[in-house]
């Protein structure tokens, strides 16, 4: 499996992740290469093995629904790029 | 002063040998000496300080517990309040933490004095401590190495003797093979057994902090204070914690040791096995009984993992969108070309190439190629462990193939750096401890042994540490240029 720099734009794009023109044919060989190493998985026959999503197998914890954290609004806006009056700002999104 | 373990040091601290004060100035003189080192991002002089009188006035009252009045250091991965947590990313550059995480929470209440947020590779993604923002940090051994990653200013400060101690997260083995690298002793527990709360997310199924220290007995004392249940985490486990320091002692008579065929196949240099060979007859004087197992699904495990945490990277590090925090790009045409951007220049390239797999992995019509049969793998790999376990206590074997590779050696060559974490990987993927141990040098590099136990055998495995460290003094050694 080989992947172009096409690819690489296209699954950049998804990521939401600029990658530079320039760079586009050595993400695509770097990428292509690690597929290449995990198509060694395809060796293994796993079609009755349940898949392990966590090691400990256990089932989410779940708690009381009553208020534990205190309001850090403004404490953890202190590190925000841009906010106003509690909000944080991102550039126009509706015309 | 900067060879006295931490329980030599608690000794001194009430006997009024030396005040917590004056070992912090003593361990923050010695930073600043070896800067060269770059195994610190940021130092907390001021901090270090205030928490030194602290421990001071702590320890003239008599409440003090053991690791009070204790230089450390913590990874910069680690959220700190009030203080920079860069996670080596130009991404954090900014970011000053808003809270603690439950590790630096329960190390600050324990009494330890810390004295900086320590180098890394950037997001954790690394095996050489080459993919940080703040430059690479030297092997103190030799200059011309890479301490190991992604845990490597950690295991550095620490065998320059920087600090008393340090945090490390091992993902894929990122706390054992810097430490193998550095000849310090590294732990990763179960997963579950340190709240991973304000450890900043590289794969969250993976993920593990752990010990980072010159002997095991010193990890020991770290582990005790780290680890326990904590709400804040879901993934964290509710069973109590044992008396780590009270098993260091016991006898290994009958101990079971695995060795696992396939650590000492034809991937593996001969320098670390000749030493390898060394320390397990250390075990068989000790009165342990050494047995071949297999973990035949080992060569695997390279694969899936480099699936399943670049797959849960890319998901984790979405967030990183320059909107509630971290770096945002100039001028912004729109609102894709913010995130777009912010997230290209504020990523390096390992961590580019890491979200690019991941997201591909999880796309429409790969998961099933990808992500789900690797987890199936994993199954498997844990399975494998679970049969070794019903014949052997522990499994022992090498950390790293070869002894810390040259800077520069792999950096353009991601295939080869993920080959290397070979023997440290799979364990992550079955969620079981394992330790780091010094047992030896090729040359005047120090060469790990990796001892790897069963789900929260983590007193059995410091205590076997521990008795190689009584009858052995690799892990006593330092490296010259650093006293």
């Amino acid at each position: 499996m080989s992947l172009t720099a096409e690819d690489v734009t296209k699954i950049a794009h998804l990521a939401r992740l600029g990658i530079k023109d320039q760079d586009r044919d050595s993400y695509a060989k770097d990428l292509t290469k690690i597929l290449d190493l995990m198509t060694q998985m395809s060796e293994l026959y796993t079609n009755d093995i349940t898949p392990m999503a966590h090691p400990m197998e256990q089932e989410q914890r779940l708690r009381r629904d009553i208020v534990t954290e205190l309001d850090n609004r403004e404490k953890f806006q202190r590190c925000a790029p841009q906010i106003e009056a509690g909000l944080y700002l991102v550039p126009k999104v509706i015309e | 002063m900067h060879h006295k373990t931490i329980v030599e040091l608690a000794k001194g601290l009430r006997s009024g040998e030396y005040s917590s004060l004056e070992l912090t100035h003593f361990f923050l003189d010695r930073i600043k000496q070896h800067r060269q080192l770059n195994a610190f991002i940021t130092v907390t002089e001021e901090l270090a300080h205030q928490a030194a009188k602290a421990a001071d006035i702590r320890l003239a009252k008599g409440d003090a517990e053991l690791l009070t009045g204790i230089p450390i250091a913590h990874k910069d991965i680690f959220c700190t309040d009030g203080i920079k947590t860069s996670c080596a990313s130009k991404m954090l550059d900014n970011f000053i933490g808003p809270y603690n995480a439950t590790v630096v929470e329960k190390l600050n209440h324990a009494g330890t004095v810390m004295l900086g947020k320590l180098n890394m590779d950037e997001f954790a993604m690394g095996s050489s401590n080459e993919t940080s923002y703040y430059g690479i940090v030297k092997n103190p051994w030799d200059n011309t190495a890479i301490p190991g990653g992604s845990s490597g200013g950690s295991a550095a400060a620490v065998a320059a003797r920087l600090t008393v101690c340090a945090t490390g997260t091992d993902t894929g083995g990122s706390i054992r093979q810097p430490a193998a690298h550095c000849g310090i002793t590294g732990l990763k527990p179960t997963y579950g057994r340190v709240s991973r709360y304000g450890m900043i997310a590289y794969a969250s199924s993976l993920d593990q902090g752990g010990p980072m220290a010159r002997s095991a007995e010193d990890a020991a004392i770290l582990l005790q204070a780290m680890a326990g249940f904590d709400e804040k985490d879901s993934t964290s486990v509710d069973c109590p914690v044992p008396d780590y320091h009270s098993a260091l002692n016991n006898a290994l008579d009958g101990l079971k040791i695995g060795l696992p065929k396939e650590f000492f196949g034809a991937g593996l240099s001969n320098e670390v096995a000749v030493i390898l060979e060394l320390a397990i007859n250390e075990y068989r004087k000790l009165g342990a009984e050494i047995k071949e197992v297999s973990i035949p699904n080992l060569q695997y495990a390279i694969p899936a993992y480099y699936v399943i945490a670049p797959a849960e990277c890319s998901a984790n590090l979405s967030r990183f969108d320059g909107v509630r925090f971290g770096y945002r790009c100039n001028n912004p045409a729109d609102i894709t070309d913010m995130y777009t951007r912010s997230r290209g220049e504020g990523f390096g390239k390992e961590v580019k190439r890491r979200i690019l797999m991941g997201t591909y992995a999880l796309s429409a019509g790969y998961y099933d190629a990808y992500y789900l049969k690797a987890q199936k793998i994993r199954r498997l790999i844990s399975n494998d462990f679970n049969n070794a376990f019903a014949e052997v206590d522990v499994i022992m074997g090498p950390v790293t193939p070869s002894p810390a590779f040259a800077i520069g050696e792999k950096i353009d060559d991601p295939v080869a750096m993920y080959l290397s974490d070979i023997y440290t990987i799979a364990i992550n993927l079955a969620g079981i401890p394992a330790i780091s141990v010094p047992a030896g040098f090729a040359g005047t590099k120090p060469v790990g042994l990796q001892i790897i136990g069963n789900y929260f055998a983590e007193d059995r495995l410091l205590n076997i540490a521990h008795r190689y460290q009584q009858v052995t003094d690799w892990h006593q050694q330092s490296p010259k240029d650093f006293g």
